[in-house]
């Protein structure tokens, strides 16, 4: 084989080389695009169909019946009490477990074993957890109530919490705790008003990610609280909810039930997107 | 200011600090608890259906409440399928959105551009279920499934995948949502791992004369490798148990009679949805918490083969440094 040939193939070689890496990147842009493209997609439709069924009834109106005017009045307090509820039960639970995680005994089998539970439970389908609270809250006390709604949110509220509490515990720098430990704190103290507080903006980013989250639930809501076309502020009776009324009117043929639900998701998806760029801005100024 | 000198007691003493360290660690058990209470609570519930159909019931497609008969693999088909289908579109498009993340987008972009990746994670699944149904159902029954129907129609083998009615509804438009849905997850982990390959293995692929694609094939694939399979296990978990978009697309018919893609079909998740409420007490709702439990151990086997992919990862990379 002469120079000249040799050359001639290494060019090509390269030719190819290059050839090959502009595809590759080109595809890798095409699927960035084509991530955003459906976020576009989403969003774009969701204001679209949702817009017109916004207005003033829609807060302080009841459910309809088929074919009559209404709100979702019923439906929106209900997602406020069982997310609120389910968020002050879930949150003191899910930070106490991140902060033995993260404080106590970083190390130790139980705290290996938590970790790997926490993060299966974290991904578990969440209608499982409704038959969960199903078969311990619901056929127990033979009703359907917006208390074992409740209960179900709080299980998944908790894995968010501890995930975020340990992750964000451990960011604290040690020195800080040393400080404390040697000015002769205890420990509780160290932990509530030293490393709690110094992670304070990462912890409430983890609770609030965690109420985004149920906020949006449907599933685990359908066999525990179920719905109610009135109002109830009652834990102990069937409570309506924004994603499960959503559910009930999409699947309809009524118009103005599909109206609501176009509605509701509106309301829904702004609600949830709002508080995780929320969430993402309270890190970002930690960082 | 008048120093003194007496020496307070501590006002709180070690019991303060046990009494907070038991608080945490109940904390903490109450997830393992959790856990065992799921298992046990599904297989008590379950019980009349495993104690009358026992692995049997995995392999019948009688689903028959009227006569009191039941069986699970249609709705297990149904998961498995659409979440197949997931994958398959998921996993490609992921890996490009990682590799343009870490590779290829320009610094200022690449916040912007995750987060709005991520933000995909955070619309409600009933979003996704609502607006598959009215919106992107039509529109892959129009400019996708008539024209595949009429492309392979004739075709043996692949003319059945195209067989049934073109109307959005089926395992077809459920794969494809679960696959959007899934790409943030996935993506987002591929991201998290390509960004652990050390930029000095990296940088000397690039001085050899590497090009990006062979940094990324021959160096942080193979680097991550561990880590991107973990990545798309937990896509998998999540398609699996991923409930209130695919019962709004995939039909909830409970049928297995052809092995058409654009049939309209059943999930496990769907089925749970759609039934449990009204099933009543007995067979019937022991069967729905049977499904149940099935969908549990599938997500818990593919989540922890997940994790523990990408503990490994991590270990190797603690090995390292």
């Amino acid at each position: 084989m002469n120079a000249s040939t040799y050359q001639a193939a290494r060019v090509a070689k390269f030719a190819r080389r290059k050839r090959v890496n502009q595809v590759a990147t080109f595809l890798a842009l095409t699927a960035m695009v084509f991530g955003l493209f459906w976020l576009f997609w989403i969003l774009l439709e969701t204001v679209r169909l949702g817009l017109g069924g916004i207005n003033w009834a829609t807060f302080s109106q009841m459910t309809p019946p088929p074919n009559d005017e209404g709100g979702l009045a019923n439906a929106i307090f209900g997602s406020f009490v069982m997310v609120g509820l389910a968020t002050c039960v879930g949150t003191p639970i899910g930070i106490m477990a991140g902060i033995y995680l993260a404080e106590f005994e970083t190390k130790s089998l139980l705290a290996s074993v938590t970790r790997f539970v926490n993060d299966i439970l974290l991904s578990a389908p969440s209608i499982v957890i409704g038959l969960f609270v199903y078969a311990v809250v619901v056929s127990r006390f033979k009703s359907f109530s917006g208390f074992a709604g409740a209960v179900a949110l709080a299980l998944i509220v908790i894995p968010v919490v501890i995930r975020t509490t340990e992750n964000m515990l451990q960011l604290v720098p040690s020195g800080l705790r040393e400080a404390a430990y040697a000015l002769g704190a205890p420990k509780w103290k160290v932990i509530m008003s030293i490393t709690l507080k110094a992670a304070r903006a990462g912890v409430i980013t983890g609770v609030l990610l965690a109420v985004a989250r149920i906020a949006g639930e449907t599933a685990p809501l359908l066999f525990t609280a179920l719905s109610n076309q009135f109002w109830t502020s009652s834990l102990g009776e069937p409570m309506a909810s924004l994603p499960v009324t959503i559910f009930k009117f999409a699947m309809s043929p009524y118009e103005n039930w599909q109206k609501l639900a176009w509605a509701g998701v509106l309301i829904i998806t702004t609600f949830v997107l709002v508080l995780n760029i929320l969430a993402r801005f309270m890190t970002r100024s930690k960082a | 200011m008048s120093p003194s000198l007496s020496i307070k007691k501590p006002r709180s003493g070690p019991m303060a600090d046990r009494i907070f360290g038991w608080l945490a660690k109940g904390a903490a058990l109450v997830t393992l608890v959790l856990l065992v209470a799921i298992l046990a609570t599904l297989t008590i519930s379950a019980w009349p259906a495993i104690h009358k159909y026992g692995f049997s019931f995995l392999t019948s497609t009688v689903w028959d409440p009227v006569q009191d008969e039941y069986g699970g693999l249609v709705m297990i088909y149904g998961t498995l399928a659409t979440s197949f289908i997931a994958l398959l579109i998921a996993v490609p498009v992921s890996f490009g959105i990682a590799l343009f993340l870490t590779e290829l987008s320009p610094a200022w972009l690449k916040r912007p551009l995750g987060t709005a990746i991520e933000l995909l994670a955070a619309v409600p699944s009933i979003v996704y279920g609502m607006w598959g149904l009215l919106v992107f159902g039509p529109v892959l029954a129009t400019y996708v499934q008539q024209p595949l129907q009429a492309m392979f129609s004739g075709v043996p083998y692949l003319g059945a995948f195209v067989s049934g009615p073109p109307v959005g509804i089926g395992i077809l438009s459920a794969g494809v949502i679960l696959a959007i849905m899934i790409i943030p997850f996935i993506s987002a982990v591929m991201r998290d791992v390509f960004e652990v390959t050390p930029a000095l293995l990296k940088e000397s692929a690039y001085g050899l004369g590497a090009t990006t694609w062979e940094v990324v094939s021959k160096v942080v694939l193979p680097y991550t490798k561990t880590g991107v399979i973990g990545g798309i296990m937990l896509g998998l978990g999540r398609a699996i148990g991923e409930t209130m978009a695919v019962t709004f697309v995939i039909g909830n018919f409970n049928q297995l009679d052809s092995l058409s893609l654009f049939q309209a079909a059943n999930s496990i998740t769907s089925a749970l949805a759609n039934e449990f409420a009204e099933a009543g007490e007995g067979l019937h709702q022991a069967a729905l918490m049977y499904l149940g439990l099935v969908l549990f151990f599938i997500t818990f086997v593919i989540l922890s083969l997940s994790k523990l992919l990408l503990s490994q990862l991590r270990k190797a990379e603690g090995a390292k440094t």
